[in-house]
């Protein structure tokens, strides 16, 4: 079982934490081998960001993304540069406010979820950054790539203090967007 | 013994955290540090943890200085270690050198960078292999250590602590940016399970007069560490088995140099780390060493797919190197691929390992990216 | 002050074995490293409880000579291995033996940095203006107009002075004399050797070999008649204009503070630490 996942974006949107939590949650709650690689653009704020997670039942021999099965796309950008490096049926899921130019012929090959997670990040909790939190949460009920007791774990271990209660308010919204798309068979 | 970090579970963390924590379970008490890219986060976990154990981190005025300091340290008793990068080893060489001649346990660790000069500051690279085995001048031998995961930056860390202490010699860890900065799964061992070496001390005032001769017939004398009424000298200059400088003296410098290098070419076999990969009916070898190493067991697998009787051998140490392990695979094998980060350097070893028994083959990636299976493959197959 | 015979100073310090030094007739660091023994024997200091550092220069090969720990290390780099030795054992005196060009040109930034720090180390400096020995190369602290083999039209650079470099870092003792000056030498090495924190004792010290006959002063003695024209005395010093200090070196003590040493501060660090998450209260 070698599962990777790809998340991408721009700077300050918490790809990389996202994907840090991703890869705790398969590790040490799930006891799973895992991986997480990074690289950022210029800057830290704002230049394009892109985090991979590779999860295993066995020791992980190459550790990057050689097909992601799933894939997270934050920007226009990202979805440009990285919509092609998917395998064939891998679930997608589009940030829809912030990708408005999709590639509807490659979109055939895919699952796609698109939704406009950062205003359902703001409905939800009052505050758009915990957008990356709600779509660990899409991402989680979704694939079941790990449990949802892990991931809920691997957030309140990776969260500033006192920010608990909101980041778990957006995880769950997270769980039941994902849920419907898993339930409908998306 | 309170630790800072969570013990006897697994983690999730980077290459970098990843070393610190393996020093303070194998007993580090001394870190002194120069901040450089990728190895601050290394001296970022030493200077949250080291206050914590009792120990000491100080950010020093440059890397000349710290691994100066972490010499003084050791000669004062303390595990000591310092961490760096490209720019940073090219300034240690005068003080590895020192420590090479003195016979002072450290560890130092190298994540490597592209280079040469300042280069690719947060880019992965291979390309200091040389560096690390003869960069300081003069004849000499150390250990050099070369992990491809966060799980071997952790366990080799440790070894490389017992190894430094066992043999009295500097040990130098050769990491990468990539292992460096990647988070990866983790066990963090309670600290009854970690083996720890410690150094050999002065058993007698005899044993203590000669803290650069051979009282035990293994190449490796006792240290008299500083403050236990030795009244020892060490000095960089060739000197005697007391220690008293003896620079025109032939027989004297052959004598020592030759001891140095030789405590650790026989024991070599208890040195020496590797391991193999459908290695036992390959009629192809692949030769790596750190991060391509991952990439080669995937590109082996795929190999082996196609039908192609591939196998790996994956060094975790570089120095001492067994030119007769080599030359035995180049016997078995019809050709040798050597894929690494740089433009040739693991190359020439393997080279001059398999003596012409088979063809020796360069697969050389430089920028920053590590080769991906299918480069391997492709290179290959052809 | 009762002076015991020099004899008996070299019978309980030095390692017969090692002897003769390499010094060569004329020397001031004899003269030096016997003010600082004296001073420790004055002091009674535990001998086993002295470690002495020191980098590369005639000056950097006493710790061979002295019958304690020692660590006789790379070109300039003396203090960055004191740092190392203070902090893993503070229990451990430790005295610096160091020359001009070893502690101001290639070791200058650890020099200042261990003063910063104020790292608990005596330096013993001798400043001779020259590179003794590889023969004689100007030095970092040689005055305009001197002649080395490097600058053989006369030193065209400004110089360092030491103990000012070191009053500004921050170091918590400064002063220096001339060998010639031995009472004040022994006096000032036991004061530092009795202090917390960076100290340093420097001495103007006689190079006949390799700078005193390059600047026609061929022998000791003349050298000494020369410090005793070209030096004056801290208090002096105050009421001269300066134009009337150019080319004149000052001695004297030029700090005696009690700022806390880098042990003290680390051992504090600690501690705050260990508050900050909440191990201690």
């Amino acid at each position: 079982m070698r599962k990777e996942i790809l998340f991408s974006g721009f700077g300050g949107q918490g790809v990389i934490l996202a994907s840090v939590i991703l890869g705790r949650a398969a590790a040490v709650y799930e006891n799973l081998y895992a991986v997480q690689t990074q690289t950022y653009g210029p800057e830290s704020r704002g230049g394009a960001s892109k985090a991979e997670v590779v999860i295993s039942d066995e020791p992980i021999d190459y550790p990057k993304a050689l097909k992601p099965d799933c894939a997270v796309f934050f920007s226009q950008e990202a979805y440009n540069k990285y919509l092609r490096t998917v395998r064939e049926g891998a679930k997608v899921i589009v940030e829809s406010d912030l990708v408005p130019h999709r590639d509807e012929e490659f979109e055939k090959k895919l699952k796609v979820y698109a939704l406009p997670l950062t205003g359902i990040a703001e409905e939800t909790t009052g505050l758009s950054l915990t957008m990356n939190i709600l779509t660990l949460g899409v991402l989680t009920a979704w694939t079941e790539v790990v449990s949802r007791e892990a991931i809920e774990k691997a957030v309140l271990d990776a969260v500033p203090k006192g920010t608990e209660e909101i980041n778990l308010r957006a995880l769950h919204k997270g769980f039941e967007l994902g849920e419907k798309a898993r339930t409908e068979g998306l | 013994m309170r630790y800072p970090f969570p013990v006897g579970r697994s983690d999730f963390i980077q290459g970098d955290e990843a070393i610190a924590r393996a020093a303070i379970l194998a007993g580090c008490r001394f870190y002194a540090g120069y901040p450089i890219t990728p190895a601050s986060e290394i001296f970022e976990a030493m200077a949250l943890y080291m206050p914590l154990v009792d120990g000491v981190s100080i950010q020093m005025e440059d890397e000349i200085a710290s691994i100066a300091a972490i010499i003084g340290a050791s000669w004062a008793g303390a595990k000591a270690m310092t961490a760096t990068s490209g720019p940073g080893f090219s300034l240690m060489m005068e003080n590895l050198g020192y420590a090479i001649m003195t016979e002072t346990p450290l560890v130092l660790v190298d994540v490597q960078r592209g280079g040469p000069s300042t280069g690719q500051p947060t880019l992965a690279a291979q390309g200091d292999i040389m560096q690390a085995i003869w960069g300081t001048h003069g004849d000499h031998s150390l250990i050099v250590l070369s992990p491809a995961t966060v799980q071997e930056a952790f366990d080799f860390t440790i070894r490389a602590f017992n190894l430094a202490e066992k043999y009295r010699t500097p040990v130098v860890l050769l990491t990468d940016a990539e292992i460096a900065h990647m988070r990866e799964r983790v066990y963090i061992p309670n600290p009854e399970e970690v083996e720890i070496v410690n150094r050999k001390l002065p058993q007698n005032e005899e044993e203590a007069r000669l803290p650069f001769g051979d009282p035990h017939g293994d190449g490796v004398p006792p240290m008299p560490i500083f403050g236990k009424g030795y009244r020892t000298y060490v000095t960089g200059l060739t000197h005697d088995e007391r220690g008293r400088p003896k620079t025109v003296d032939a027989e004297v410098h052959e004598r020592l140099i030759r001891r140095i290098i030789e405590k650790l070419e026989r024991n070599k076999e208890n040195i020496i780390s590797y391991e193999t990969y459908a290695l036992d009916d390959a009629e192809i070898a692949i030769v790596s060493t750190g991060i391509v190493s991952r990439s080669a067991v995937r590109a082996v697998k795929i190999l082996r797919e196609k039908g192609v009787k591939a196998g790996l051998l994956k060094l975790n140490t570089l120095w001492p190197f067994d030119f007769n392990m080599i030359e035995e695979l180049a016997e078995q094998v019809k050709k040798i691929y050597v894929p690494e980060m740089n433009l040739g350097q693991l190359y020439h070893l393997v080279k001059e390992g398999a003596n012409g028994k088979a063809e020796v083959e360069l697969m050389p990636k430089i920028g920053g990216e590590v080769h991906t299976p299918m480069e391997i493959v492709e290179r290959v197959v052809g | 002050m009762y002076l015991k015979s020099a004899y008996e100073i070299r019978d309980k310090y030095l390692r017969k074995d090692m002897l003769p030094t390499i010094f060569c007739p004329g020397c001031g660091i004899g003269s030096a490293l016997q003010y600082t023994l004296r001073a420790i024997d004055d002091l009674g200091l535990n001998q086993d409880e002295i470690v002495w550092v020191s980098g590369i220069g005639c000056s950097s090969r006493v710790p061979g000579f002295v019958n304690f720990d020692g660590l006789h290390t790379t070109h300039g780099r003396a203090l960055a291995f004191a740092t190392g030795i203070k902090l893993a054992n503070p229990d451990l005196k430790i005295i610096a033996f160091m020359g001009d060009g070893d502690a101001a040109a290639i070791g200058g930034n650890h020099f200042i940095h261990a003063i910063r720090r104020n790292l608990d180390v005596t330096v013993i400096l001798i400043n001779n203006f020259t590179y003794g020995m590889t023969g004689g190369q100007v030095a970092p602290t040689a005055l305009k107009g001197l002649r080395g083999t490097t600058a053989p039209y006369g030193q065209f650079e400004n110089p360092f002075d030491i103990a000012d470099l070191a009053v500004s870092a921050g170091a918590n003792y400064v002063a220096r004399w001339s060998v010639f000056n031995y009472l004040q030498g022994i006096n000032s090495i036991k004061k530092a050797l009795s202090k917390e924190g960076f100290t340093l004792v420097e001495f103007l010290s006689p190079c006949p070999i390799s700078f005193g006959r390059r600047n026609r002063m061929k022998t000791s003695p003349e050298l000494l008649r020369w410090y005793q024209k070209i030096t004056v005395p801290l208090a002096k010093a105050k009421n001269m204009p300066p134009e009337e200090l150019e080319g004149k070196i000052v001695i004297g003590e030029f700090a005696d503070r009690d700022r806390p040493g880098l042990v003290r501060e680390y051992e504090a660090y600690k501690k705050r630490a260990k508050k900050m998450m909440g191990w201690e209260e």
